[in-house]
């Protein structure tokens, strides 16, 4: 259907200006990027003076040099992982075995507790009671908390139910023919026959602890429980205004612009190092979550 | 007769059975349910403060009811209307030219020949999404600085002064939006390129056979096909239109740019969270909840009649 060589002028023409804009669309996303590395390792000078566009200026390693110091951007960092992989596995303990029982049809109110579900995707308390309530939960400031209070959401069960329900019963028999009950059914069937599905969620789960950051900034208020997000924004509002640091700043080769950008750079490159690996991943992800009910 | 109002045996029996034959699964089913009501229906049990008149001391329940005047007090509001006013104003830029962006880029990346070239794209204009909106604002602080900043970098080659964008109040909204395109346009093209992949392909062999060329192929037949996606992804984003994504405007804005920047939920915020007014802000989270209701319920009805299938 599309031949480079069955095309005429004008398509060609047509072809080539697309494959232009794309390429332009491609630069602006990825340009940003590479301004803030640019700025992150450029003095602070250079970076003040408006004098970086692309490559670093008067490379220097001072404003990573500042951060690595900072034992605070170290805890955060470590926090974040806890958060992640902490929260990611609270996840799934829940949303595995809850989509389980919900794809089950001799579940007695099924329809109930599937719509009892699906209701908090359209209705939400908001803010101030989800506050209220973590305050009475005694779930302030706790990192319990942050993992056990965000581990499940509707759009995630929905989604996986849809997959086990997708799941021919001939696979099943067998293993009940031997004897298996529900947990070894989900465990031995289910659990390897869902993979890409289980995979897609983990991966949503990771995404949206490693960025998670409002909820952080409002419940933690101990500088040691904080993440990576919550620190950088402290950062980025902080140093910016602070005099002490202007002055230190003054003297060494960094300013608040290059320390913010250096943090965002050590905070970007897990991200990457794994994004390769996601994206077939979230591809697949997407188009499961547009087959709701 | 008294026992007609009784299980009988019969039934009795079978229940039991049944739970003894099936406790596993709703063994696996309850801490899930357990979640949902501790976590998102007791906070909706406690939006009932949006009627009392709230003290940390006496609590949800023991808190006196005052009916609707905190609701009087939300519409005398001069701030609140302001909020409400510009989350609809921003929702109706993001539809107007964040909802064309990713159908646009998704049309383009179909007239790409050349395999690798619209995979590195691919691979590059998705990036962002997966990017946390601390650092997006990061950049964005950064790239607009008056001093540092990109923007004014390339605004002084052309001899024009440099501005300090972020806090004027009149580019609060083009860059709050032209953010969230640089961040989601290329996601979202993965819906519409689905859609796409979808089409008959017969449909383009014909057309090539009447001599269409790929412009006229791609208005003839890839937008007519691809509409019923479009149309759905389009009440989905109606019915979304009081979630603006307020964590990056918490980020970006300041007191400087309240005036076209604050939305109902950075001011349920501000209000609730920053100055305690709980009461009042849970009202406003209620209004909020609410209008989002309507909308996504009409969007579902909505959606039912142009795909055989509901959203959910």
């Amino acid at each position: 259907m599309q031949n480079w060589n069955l095309y005429a002028r004008g398509d060609k023409i047509f072809a080539i200006v697309v494959s232009i804009l794309i390429g332009m669309f491609t630069v602006a996303t990825l340009y940003p990027f590479i301004y803030i590395a640019a700025v992150s390792f450029s003095s602070g000078f250079a970076a003040q003076a408006g004098k970086v566009v692309l490559t670093p200026v008067d490379a220097t390693l001072e404003a990573y040099g500042y951060i690595i110091k900072d034992p605070q951007f170290w805890i955060s960092y470590r926090n974040t992982f806890i958060y992640t992989i902490g929260g990611t596995i609270m996840s799934l303990l829940f949303i595995i075995p809850g989509a389980y029982a919900l794809s089950r049809r001799q579940l007695k109110g099924r329809r109930f507790f599937n719509l009892f579900i699906a209701f908090t995707m359209w209705f939400n308390a908001g803010l101030i009671p989800f506050f209220l309530n973590m305050r009475d939960l005694n779930l302030l400031d706790s990192m319990f908390g942050i993992i056990l209070a965000f581990a499940v959401n509707a759009f995630n069960i929905i989604l996986l139910r849809n997959f086990f329900e997708a799941i021919p019963q001939s696979f099943e028999e067998a293993a009940r023919m031997d004897g298996a009950n529900d947990f070894q059914v989900l465990w031995k069937v289910f659990v390897p026959l869902s993979k890409p599905a289980i995979a897609t969620i983990t991966l949503f789960c990771i995404v949206s602890r490693w960025n998670g950051f409002f909820w952080a900034m409002v419940l933690l208020q101990s500088e040691e429980k904080i993440p990576l997000k919550v620190f950088l924004r402290h950062t980025i509002s902080n140093l910016s205004d602070d005099d002490e640091f202007a002055i230190v700043q003054t003297a060494a080769g960094f300013s608040a612009e290059t320390v913010t950008a250096a943090i965002i750079v050590c905070s970007i490159i897990p991200v990457l190092i794994v994004y390769p690996f996601i994206q077939k991943y979230f591809e697949k992800g997407i188009l499961l979550g547009g087959v709701k009910e | 007769m008294a026992d007609k109002n009784l299980p009988t045996d019969g039934r009795f029996t079978r229940l039991f059975d049944h739970f003894k034959r099936e406790w596993q699964i709703y063994a696996m089913l309850l801490p899930t349910i357990v979640w949902f009501i501790v976590f998102l229906y007791k906070p909706m049990y406690g939006l009932q403060i949006a009627f009392k008149d709230y003290s940390i001391f006496r609590g949800v329940a023991g808190s006196p009811w005052i009916g609707i005047e905190h609701f009087q007090t939300l519409f005398g509001n001069d701030q609140f209307l302001r909020a409400v006013s510009n989350t609809i104003k921003i929702s109706a830029l993001n539809l107007l030219f964040g909802f064309p962006a990713p159908i646009i880029l998704a049309l383009m990346f179909n007239e790409i020949l050349h395999a690798t070239y619209k995979r590195t794209a691919q691979t590059i204009v998705y990036l962002p999404h997966f990017i946390s909106s601390v650092i997006i604002a990061g950049i964005v602080i950064t790239a607009f600085s008056p001093t540092l900043g990109i923007v004014n970098i390339i605004l002084g080659w052309f001899g024009l002064d440099s501005i300090y964008f972020l806090t004027q109040p009149q580019w609060f909204r083009p860059i709050f939006v032209g953010t969230g395109i640089w961040q989601e346009a290329g996601f979202g093209s993965i819906v519409f390129l689905a859609a796409i992949a979808g089409v008959n392909p017969s449909l383009y062999e014909s057309a090539v056979v009447d001599g269409a060329n790929r412009w006229q192929m791609m208005w003839k037949i890839t937008i007519p096909s691809i509409l019923p996606t479009i149309l759905i992804m389009l009440i989905i984003r109606i019915g979304n239109v009081m979630e603006v994504s307020f964590e990056l405007v918490i980020l970006l804005y300041q007191p400087a740019t309240y005036e076209t920047a604050d939305v109902v939920n950075t001011w349920i915020y501000r209000q609730g969270l920053q100055s305690g007014q709980y009461d009042l802000a849970a009202a406003g989270g209620l209004f909020n909840a609410v209008v989002a209701f309507v909308l996504v319920m009409t969007a579902n009805t909505l959606s039912r009649r142009f795909s055989r299938t509901s959203l959910w």
